[in-house]
């Protein structure tokens, strides 16, 4: 038999005023079930608290209903009350007289009528609450990162750093990133490769730190705590224990003519390559597609000519498994490349590049050695026009978003150029310049003002060429939208910052959630940044959103001390609002028929199938079982349930039907 | 292939060409074409600025005519009333509570049953299978094709799917054996809205294509549109007084290169109907090609 | 004889509506105090044998209200609740419930006055439909759904 105990809460004025609290406890007091009910001026204080615990040991409670504020206020309060009297904290339950009822209505009986009504529905529900405990998960501390561009060796330094063991897993055959690519970084043009170079020998010698590049996640399972990654290492053609790295099989692959993709295409590298000289780990690979041993079964002069004999053409790729506790995704971005433009060429002119293109031109370790030189004819261009927005908000080109650092590289770009050619004319079209940060508005006045750098406020309808010129013709907003034309050498296109083109594979791969332009979302825009939907998976740089290497920087720590402070725990509680499936002896075993509507249904994959075998080992059927690790406890599961076999512990058919009931 | 057709005025008036080159290449092409009974003006370059309900009653009528004769397809060389009946047509469907009122301002049935369609879909079905066996002298020249503006807009519904850089004319001056050459001025503007009240305009602006085509080494400029082709061809002593410079490059209607590769009499293609001569130096940049025969 | 009062039943998510309630209290929003609020965690857990059952003991009105589309603190409670919904509607238009008693919503934590608003119009408009005794009636006589035993 139910001893429920009602403690009414004047909330000092607050409920006091309008609902008349001493009626609602005697109120309470008549309802079946209910011991014990008073009022009181202040519930949440000591003495108010005190009372409580004091009714339970005294009454022998069973439940306890306190009518006062939101339970998003003070139900932790409450319950830890109960919790110290003994009482198992879910059997306490909160009725919202202030918010719900007093502030919100005017002193009329029908308020406090209301008051009493409300109590009487958590009275009805307390007396079905179960007595339930904390879900207790144990945790590996052992992280994945995944990438290893700027965002992943910040997180893999901040958690290796912390005494945590991590797994930094990166597709290419190198660490770096965009980072790697670039020349210099504003707003102070320090140079990008001096400044990240370090950072990448760091991780390679870290002890902490596991690196496996040229490899991808294959799969990904488990929950937080508890995950398990499978990681393809793709075969390098070269043992890596052997290579020292001494760069011979590169020089001699005669091979030598395919587009660099670290140059952007602007440079050629042969087929078994390292991607740049200062590359982690500096082992090279070889490209299978294009190595002509692979095609016609003959050349093998890299073999040859290895020192070591660490040349293996027949290596296979490797799966390796490991337990990790959480995952920072760092897997980066891409943009888009120029033939996504055909006001500008689609492609077809040389001398139409990407930003990237250029940060390879003005970098000293470039193709061109940090000379500007138009890709066509390696001529120094006289006139170059810089177009910002190349995409980016252009809901015409379905990318609405602003690529953010655009305008910062581009008066970058810009400045670089003019302080290498000095007699050169650079011309920038913007559609707004959006330099929030610090020093950075003060970087693109430079820009304009000290390198004298022609912007222009308006958009290019068409680059085209004629007589070896590029022609740009746009308008100047600013100047009654006069059409102008410009002659140009070479016209750097600032195209949009994107997702990587599987970015959804990637996500759903993890099971984590991704926007309508397929990047990751976090789980709360403003609260939980670095945080994914699903519990310990963490998140860091581009592939959240478009992003500058300080922000990315910055998210990488933010996300990497969320995966340290997760790992200064070997346990994790959570609350046990999660679904169970009901048992019953055999021969039903369950009421569960074993649809699996509940899998369809469920946003975490919590739903996992049973097998119920005989002595013999025979099964008998299948149904489904909640993870509870996994199971975040919204209960759609529940509602779809045709059998009635899921319920939510918190909120079970039983306590929500007796809750209507009582209305 | 049955399907309807509304020449429009231009094809019964200043491009006769156009409407004879289609229906000299149609049977050999296997389409049957039937013109809309009692048809009227689209309300193109007037209606459409001056009055939205005359502008959509205009085209519905002819699209309720069509739908009488049983049409389910309309074909509309024109690229100007193309736009008209095909924006119209969106628009009524829609808007249920428009169809309606403007059925009964043409005091006719109207369901928009019948789907609109432009020349260059057309024939790119038409040619799709067999083309090659029917070709007779195929017309190996270079040519800039050049769509205009009403083929690629508005975006939504074009006739064409790369708006910037159209390829459906290109792919089928491939099929009659040309070199489509690429270039930058495939859908500027020729200056048509201004064709009557700015000629100085119109010479401007179409001189730049004809210019950039000229640049570019095209021999030919080939139009799926009377207005482009009035404004390239007709104004040509214009452009050619604005800019300087004389430019012995004919404009031809895709359907009369069609109609040349498959050795069709240049008459019947109605190429003397050209104010600028269809007819090229014996060895222009292809030696290894023969030019069509003169025209006199 | 007094104004006929209705009796609205809301049920709504933690997240989204209930915070959002919440905040009309915190921002003192004055509304009708005819709506009792059943909290759940999600739209997604509302069996709609419960809209059937609050009916079927005289409520003249139903709220049912979450977090907006793409909001959902579950990911996608809601859109299933959604989903759902749209079935569920033409289910109740067939067994003869009264469509315009019955409110779908979204409200943010940050609406409270959005709160207030929906509560203030859905009680005007069950009050101009009066009282809802045509459903529970028929509910009762056909024994539909079958009565819950709910132990004490």
């Amino acid at each position: 038999m139910a001893r429920i105990g009602v403690f009414i809460c004047h909330c000092g004025e607050n409920i006091g005023s309008t609902v008349d609290c001493a009626a609602v406890a005697k109120a309470a007091g008549e309802l079946p079930g209910v011991v014990h009910s008073v009022d009181y001026k202040y519930m949440c204080s000591d003495p108010g608290q005190s009372m409580i615990k004091d009714a339970i040991r005294t009454q022998k409670l069973t439940g306890v209903v306190v009518g006062a504020c939101s339970p998003r206020m003070h139900e932790p309060t409450f319950r830890r009350a109960c919790n110290e009297a003994g009482l198992n904290p879910f059997l306490c339950e909160m009725a919202n007289l202030r918010e719900h009822c007093s502030w919100v209505h005017e002193k009329l009986p029908d308020t406090t009528a209301k008051a009493i009504d409300l109590v009487r529905i958590l009275v009805e529900k307390v007396k079905r609450n179960k007595p339930l405990s904390s879900i207790k998960v144990p945790v590996t501390k052992r992280a994945l990162v995944l990438g290893g561009g700027i965002a992943g060796i910040q997180a893999a330094l901040d958690i290796a750093g912390a005494g945590h063991e991590v797994v930094l897993v990166e597709r290419s055959p190198s660490i770096g990133g965009h980072m790697a690519q670039l020349s210099e970084t504003f707003p102070t043009l320090d140079c990008s490769q001096c400044i990240l170079t370090p950072r990448m020998v760091e991780v390679a010698q870290h002890p902490n730190i596991t690196l496996y590049t040229y490899s991808e996640l294959e799969s990904l399972e488990g929950f937080i705590g508890n995950f398990k990654a499978t990681i393809r290492k793709r075969a390098r053609g070269v043992d890596e224990k052997l290579c020292t790295g001494c760069g011979v099989c590169t020089q001699k692959c005669p091979n030598k003519k395919i587009p660099s993709e670290f140059n952007e295409h602007l440079g050629t590298r042969p087929a078994i390559y390292v991607p740049f000289p200062q590359a982690v780990p500096n082992k090279p690979v070889i490209d299978r597609d294009r190595c002509t041993y692979y095609s016609k079964g003959k050349c093998q002069v890299c073999a040859k000519m290895c020192p070591t004999k660490a040349i293996r053409y027949d290596q296979e790729d490797e799966l390796i498994t490991i337990d990790i506790g959480a995952v920072v995704a760092a897997t980066g971005f891409t943009i888009k490349g120029t033939d996504f433009f055909p006001e500008y060429g689609y492609g077809q002119y040389p001398n139409v590049i990407t930003g990237l293109q250029f940060e390879r031109l003005a970098s000293a370790s470039g193709p061109t050695l940090g000379v500007i030189r138009r890709p066509s004819d390696n001529e120094i261009p006289e006139n170059v026009v810089f177009i910002a927005c190349a995409g980016s908000r252009d809901s015409a080109k379905r990318l609405s978003y602003c690529s953010k650092i655009c305008c910062m590289y581009t008066a970058k770009h810009a400045m670089l150029y003019k302080h290498k050619v000095h007699e050169g004319r650079a011309h920038v079209f913007y559609m707004d310049i959006r330099a929030g940060g610090k020093m950075y508005d003060e970087f693109v006045r430079r820009a304009i003002e000290e390198d004298q750098v022609n912007y222009i406020r308006g958009r290019v309808s068409r680059v085209f060429e004629r007589n070896g010129k590029m022609i740009v013709k746009g308008v100047d907003t600013l100047l009654n939208g006069q059409s102008i034309e410009i002659e140009a050498d070479l016209v750097v296109l600032a195209t949009a910052m994107t997702a990587q083109p599987d970015a959804e594979a990637t996500a759903q791969r993890m099971k984590i959630s991704y926007d309508a332009d397929h990047f990751l979302s976090e789980a709360h825009p403003k609260l939980r940044p670095v945080e994914m939907n699903t519990a310990g998976i963490f998140v860091a740089g581009a592939c959240q959103a478009p992003k500058d290497i300080p922000e990315t920087v910055a998210q990488a720590s933010a996300a990497a001390s969320k995966v340290v402070g997760l790992f200064s725990r070997s346990e994790l509680a959570r609350e046990p609002v999660v679904a169970t499936v009901n048992r019953t002896a055999p021969p039903l075993f369950s009421t569960c028929v074993g649809c699996f509507l509940c899998e369809t249904a469920c946003p975490y994959q919590a739903i996992e199938r049973d097998d119920i075998r005989g002595r013999d080992g025979q099964l008998i059927r299948q149904v489904a079982k909640v993870n509870q690790g996994v199971c975040q406890g919204c209960g759609t599961c529940v509602a779809l349930c045709r059998s009635k076999a899921i319920d939510l512990q918190g909120f079970t058919n039983e306590q929500v039907f007796a809750e209507l009931l009582a209305v | 292939m049955k399907i309807g057709l509304y020449p429009g005025c231009s094809l019964e008036g200043s491009s006769r060409e156009y409407l004879e080159s289609l229906q000299a290449i149609a049977p050999v092409l296997g389409l049957e074409l039937a013109e809309v009974p009692d048809w009227n003006c689209c309300g193109a370059s007037a209606a459409h600025s001056l009055n939205h309900k005359l502008a959509l009653a205009l085209p519905a009528r002819v699209l309720a005519l069509a739908e009488q004769a049983g049409m389910d397809k309309l074909l509309v060389p024109c690229s100007a009333c193309l736009n008209r009946l095909s924006t119209t047509r969106a628009e009524l469907i829609k808007n249920e509570a428009l169809r309606r009122e403007i059925a009964e301002v043409i005091e006719l049935s109207l369901t928009c049953r019948t789907r609109v369609t432009d020349v260059l879909s057309v024939l790119a079905k038409a040619t799709a299978n067999g083309f090659s066996e029917k070709i007779r002298q195929p017309f190996a020249r270079r040519v800039a094709c050049y769509y205009g503006c009403y083929l690629t807009r508005p975006v939504e519904g074009a006739a064409c799917r790369r708006t910037e850089d159209p390829q459906e004319m290109d792919a089928l001056m491939k099929l009659a054996g040309a070199d489509p050459i690429p270039w930058a001025f495939k859908v500027e503007c020729c200056g048509a809205g201004l064709s009557l009240s700015r000629t100085s305009s119109v010479a401007e602006l179409a001189g730049r294509v004809v210019e950039d085509a000229a640049l570019r080494g095209a021999e030919a400029i080939v139009v799926a549109c009377p207005m482009c082709h009035t404004n390239l061809d007709l104004r040509r002593s214009n452009i050619e007084q604005n800019l300087g410079t004389r430019f012995a490059m004919p404009v031809l209607y895709v359907t009369q290169v069609l109609g040349l590769a498959l050795g069709i009499d240049e008459r019947a293609l109605g190429l003397h109907r050209h104010e600028v001569p269809v007819r090229w130096e014996k060895k222009a940049n292809h030696q290894d090609t023969q030019a069509p025969s003169e025209v006199k | 004889m007094s104004e006929f009062e209705p009796k609205i039943i809301a049920f709504v998510c933690n997240w989204c509506t209930y915070a959002g309630a919440d905040l009309t209290g915190t921002s003192r929003i004055k509304y009708s105090s005819n709506v009792r609020i059943i909290r759940l965690p999600c739209t997604g857990r509302i069996d709609f044998m419960l809209i059937l059952q609050a009916f079927g003991q005289g409520a003249d009105g139903i709220i049912v209200s979450g977090c907006h589309p793409g909001d959902c603190h579950y990911t996608a409670g809601n859109y299933h609740a959604r989903r759902r919904w749209m079935l569920f509607r033409r289910l109740m238009d067939f067994v003869g419930v009264d469509l315009r008693r019955v409110h779908f919503s979204w409200v943010s934590a940050a609406e409270g006055a959005k709160w207030a608003e929906l509560v203030n119009q859905v009680v005007d408009e069950v009050r101009t439909l009066g009282p809802y005794k045509a459903f529970p009636q028929r509910f009762h006589e056909n024994g539909f759904p079958v009565q819950l035993t709910v132990a004490n």
